[in-house]
């Protein structure tokens, strides 16, 4: 077991500079520079301050240079710095963000688990019946309604009608000056919207791969043996079957590691959260390199991290994996 | 089985919620006018980004202007009527020949942190701008100056090898100050995220991607300005906004000709906000590729200006919200000239042009010359959807006289690199911000033709590039509105652009503010001015 875990994490060096090499060119292949979305289409903004930039930043290097440049300061861990105005360290700009994204995620993946395997379950167990049709409609309405709208929508609702929820922000004004617990609640009442409306959208990738799994398991002999030998349904659906139904949702839930740092743009524009999505697409838009750089990485490396445990999770869960291995 | 007739049950509340009828608006009593100056409470305002950095000589975001701009102060600076006057400055003078500029500062002005602000503060402001070492976009105005000298505290002196109009004004730009700038790094400056100005407000705090907050300065020069907060949320989202501003989270920002027109109406809306509408510093325009044979001959675009209505697009595209462009000033400034050659709308006289030019109807109803037809590209950049309606319009009306026009819209950062840094184009429908001088010497004179020039579509007309010689050469009011006259006539004739509309700013502040007067300028230039009556106040 030890063996294999240095194997694996050995594996990871190659991968990662192959990752960041790929992504480093495909940036650089898009047209634009930093300095051109700064300084472009702006009459004050001679030639020559152009050009001055440009060396300011490194980027009259040639490109292997440059991405030279770029993995010795990896190395040694430094992200370096944004190319925005502000010049700020990426680490900073994302360290800015991370805490409200993976929190906001996630409780959000842990609601979609929550809410999504009792739902697969359900709509497994009541095969073709009104309820699975009724399911179906339900978190495909979800997966289908687009999220801007539904958000629109409920801010409308919830926020200019009633007035019972904040609109957008993660905080009020004035919410510093609150106490630990009042600031805590007026941050939740913020969340409530967003994380609602993000659960009900992912509900039915994983409700409908858990029903059919799920749907899978129970035609299999050894559940017809059980209830021919007279246990007890529940015991058959629970015990049974729903263990060995799980097994593959073990993997999703690796594959969704990744996604906890990522943010979707439009979701997080409209709600007004300063997350993720948002630096990373605002990135793109400015050609901020190190900063899409950056936030590549610890995306790369989340992937790898997460398809790892899943694997390790899937010797744990499942004795045949684990004995084959040896 | 109590579960699943839970989930039937909640999945048909939901849907039959979805179908309900909305309760009527939530209405609130009108608010009486008037009211006493007081000072107290807070403005709120909303925007879609977050200012880069609060050193004003490295930002080129409005953002970080919005801020800046109450913290700062230049030499000199516009009023309402676009006029310049005195700011930090008390009074200047011109030498005779036009050659000095000598500045009288204010006594007694204070830097946020009790120093005071002097002579030494504009010297390394300039210093700053002009090192090569410093990232900034704005050295070019100051690049002419030949000599500067600091003659005592209070008195600073500016040469210049040959008369410069702009000169004046660029010394509005913001004053650094010096004793935490001096010797130091300004791109590492703890000052870009934490700015000392010596503005109406002084910086508080800045919640990173949340808000900024600004307190009223009670030393400034002009007076405590009444409102004691300044609140700049950050909000993405100009949907999200419109909310916010309907239930209260924010106090103004400004409308889409839309909601200005067609959701914002309601006795209620009207009772807690005040709409304002002026003419944006802006204009959009077509412009065509003079590299091309198609696009020199004059007639070609005089015929194009011909068949477009603008009246249409305004109304199309602007829900009428803006007025119709003929040259490159906004109506009302000072180097505006209000009568031009009108081509109007006339299809007629387009087809009439056509035909002299050479073109005879062909099979499809396209014109047609020495077999080519008469087909050209319209390029636009993707996000502006006012710009690629407009283009929508303009197709359809051109089809009318034989031109055949395609569009297409191009993400920003492809369509200048690809594109206009190429030459690579036929025709584009951009806009551009107007500043308050009137010198366009970088758009239009022959010489700023280089890539990434703003001349890209390549205009040259030799009576206009002496003219702007001239227009920026003096310092002598009426004759540079002579040289600005005529060049707006040879613009309006020669039509190297199809001029099409200034859009109108539509910006809504909540009816609590009061002592707000609008001016060529707009309604920000007297915002310290603003006041809540008392009894008004909420935060």
């Amino acid at each position: 077991m030890a063996s294999y875990l240095v194997k694996r994490l050995l594996a990871f060096v190659p991968m990662l500079i192959g990752i960041t090499l790929i992504s480093f060119v495909v940036i650089h292949l898009a047209p634009g520079e930093p300095v051109e979305m700064q300084a472009s289409m702006n009459p004050k903004v001679s030639a020559a301050s152009k050009a001055r930039l440009r060396e300011l930043y490194g980027l009259d290097k040639p490109l292997h240079v440059q991405y030279g440049l770029w993995l010795s300061h990896l190395a040694h861990l430094d992200f370096g710095r944004s190319f925005s105005p502000d010049n700020r360290p990426v680490t900073k700009k994302i360290a800015e963000r991370l805490p409200i994204t993976i929190s906001i995620n996630v409780i959000a993946l842990i609601l979609e688990f929550g809410l999504a395997l009792p739902i697969g379950i359900l709509a497994a167990v009541h095969r073709d019946t009104l309820l699975d049709r009724a399911i179906s409609v339900f978190v495909f309405l979800g997966f289908s309604v687009p999220t801007f709208w539904l958000s629109l929508l409920c801010m409308y609702f919830f926020g200019v009608k009633y007035n019972l929820l904040p609109i957008s922000g993660i905080h009020s004004m004035g919410s510093e000056r609150l106490a630990t617990l009042p600031w805590f609640w007026d941050m939740s009442r913020h969340l409530i919207l967003p994380i609602s409306i993000a659960t009900f959208g992912s509900l039915a990738g994983l409700s409908r791969y858990m029903r059919s799994t799920m749907v899978e398991v129970l035609s299999q002999d050894y559940i017809t043996t059980a209830r021919a030998k007279g246990v007890r349904e529940r015991a058959v659906i629970y015990r049974h079957a729903l263990k060995n139904a799980l097994l593959p949702v073990i993997t999703l839930l690796g594959f969704s590691l990744p996604g906890l740092i990522g943010g979707g743009v439009i979701f997080e524009t409209i709600f007004g959260i300063p997350g993720m999505g948002q630096l990373f697409y605002q990135g793109v838009m400015a050609r901020d390199y190190p900063l899409i750089m950056g936030i590549l990485v610890i995306g790369a490396c989340l992937t790898l991290v997460g398809n790892l445990l899943a694997d390790l999770c899937y010797a744990l869960a499942d004795p045949r994996i684990r004995h084959g291995r040896g | 089985m109590t579960l699943p007739r839970l989930v039937t049950w909640l999945l048909a509340a939901l849907l039959l919620a979805g179908c309900a009828k909305g309760a009527p608006e939530q209405k609130q009593k009108p608010r009486v006018k008037g009211g006493a100056p007081a000072y107290g409470d807070a403005l709120v305002t909303g925007s879609i980004g977050e200012p880069s950095t609060l050193i004003p000589i490295l930002a080129t975001d409005s953002s970080s202007g919005d801020i800046s701009g109450l913290v700062y102060n230049g030499l000199v600076r516009y009023d309402k009527n676009y006029q310049l006057e005195g700011d930090l400055a008390r009074s200047w003078e011109v030498s005779s020949d036009g050659l000095t500029i000598t500045f009288h500062l204010r006594h007694g002005v204070k830097w946020h942190d009790g120093q005071e602000f002097t002579s030494r503060d504009v010297l390394y402001t300039y210093k700053v701008v002009v090192d090569p070492k410093t990232p900034t976009a704005y050295s070019e105005d100051f690049k002419q100056v030949k000599s500067v000298q600091a003659l005592d505290p209070y008195t600073f002196r500016v040469t210049y090898p040959k008369p410069f109009a702009p000169a004046l004004a660029s010394w509005g730009m913001a004053m650094l100050p010096a004793h935490l700038l001096e010797g130091k790094d300004i791109m590492k400056s703890p000052l870009s995220r934490a700015p000392v100005g010596t503005g109406p407000y002084v910086f508080k705090r800045w919640v990173p991607l949340q808000k900024l907050e600004l307190e009223a300065n009670p030393n400034y020069w002009e007076g405590k300005p009444y409102i004691s907060r300044y609140v700049y949320r950050i909000i993405p989202d100009s949907s999200t906004m419109y909310m916010e501003l309907k239930a209260g989270g924010i106090d103004e920002m400004g409308l889409t000709p839309v909601q200005y027109q067609r959701q914002t109406n309601t006795t209620d809306f009207l009772n807690r906000f005040n709409k304002y509408r002026y003419p944006a510093s802006a204009y959009t325009y077509l412009g065509y590729n003079q590299r091309l044979p198609l696009f020199q001959d004059r007639r070609v675009r005089q015929a194009i200006t011909c068949a477009i209505n603008k009246e249409e697009i305004i109304q199309g595209a602007l829900l009428g919200m803006g007025q119709i462009a003929h040259g490159p000033y906004k109506p009302g400034a000072w180097a505006y000239k209000e009568k031009v050659e009108d081509f109007g709308y006339d299809p007629a006289r387009a087809v009439a042009l056509l035909k002299e030019a050479g073109f005879v109807m062909g099979a499809g109803g396209i014109m047609v010359k020495d077999g080519k037809p008469l087909s050209f590209t319209i390029m636009t950049n993707q996000g502006n959807d006012q710009r690629l309606k407009s283009a929508l319009i303009i197709q359809r009306r051109l089809k009318h006289v034989g031109i055949e026009v395609k569009i297409r819209v191009m993400e920003w950062a492809s369509f200048i690199t690809n594109f206009i840094d190429k030459g690579q184009f036929e025709a584009v429908l951009l806009g551009w911000t107007t500043g308050q001088d009137p010198d366009i010497y970088d758009i239009w004179h022959s010489s700023k033709t280089a890539p990434k020039e703003l001349n890209f579509i390549h205009f040259q007309n030799a009576e206009v590039d002496r003219l702007l010689a001239e227009g920026r050469g003096t310092f002598d009011l009426e004759k540079r509105k002579k040289a600005y006259y005529a060049i707006q006539d040879i613009l309006a004739r020669e039509q190297p652009y199809t001029f099409l509309y200034v859009p109108d700013a539509l910006p809504v502040v909540s009816a609590r503010f009061r002592g707000i007067e609008p001016a060529p300028a707009g309604i920000m230039y007297n915002q310290i001015k603003w006041y809540v009556p008392k009894s008004e106040q909420v935060n």
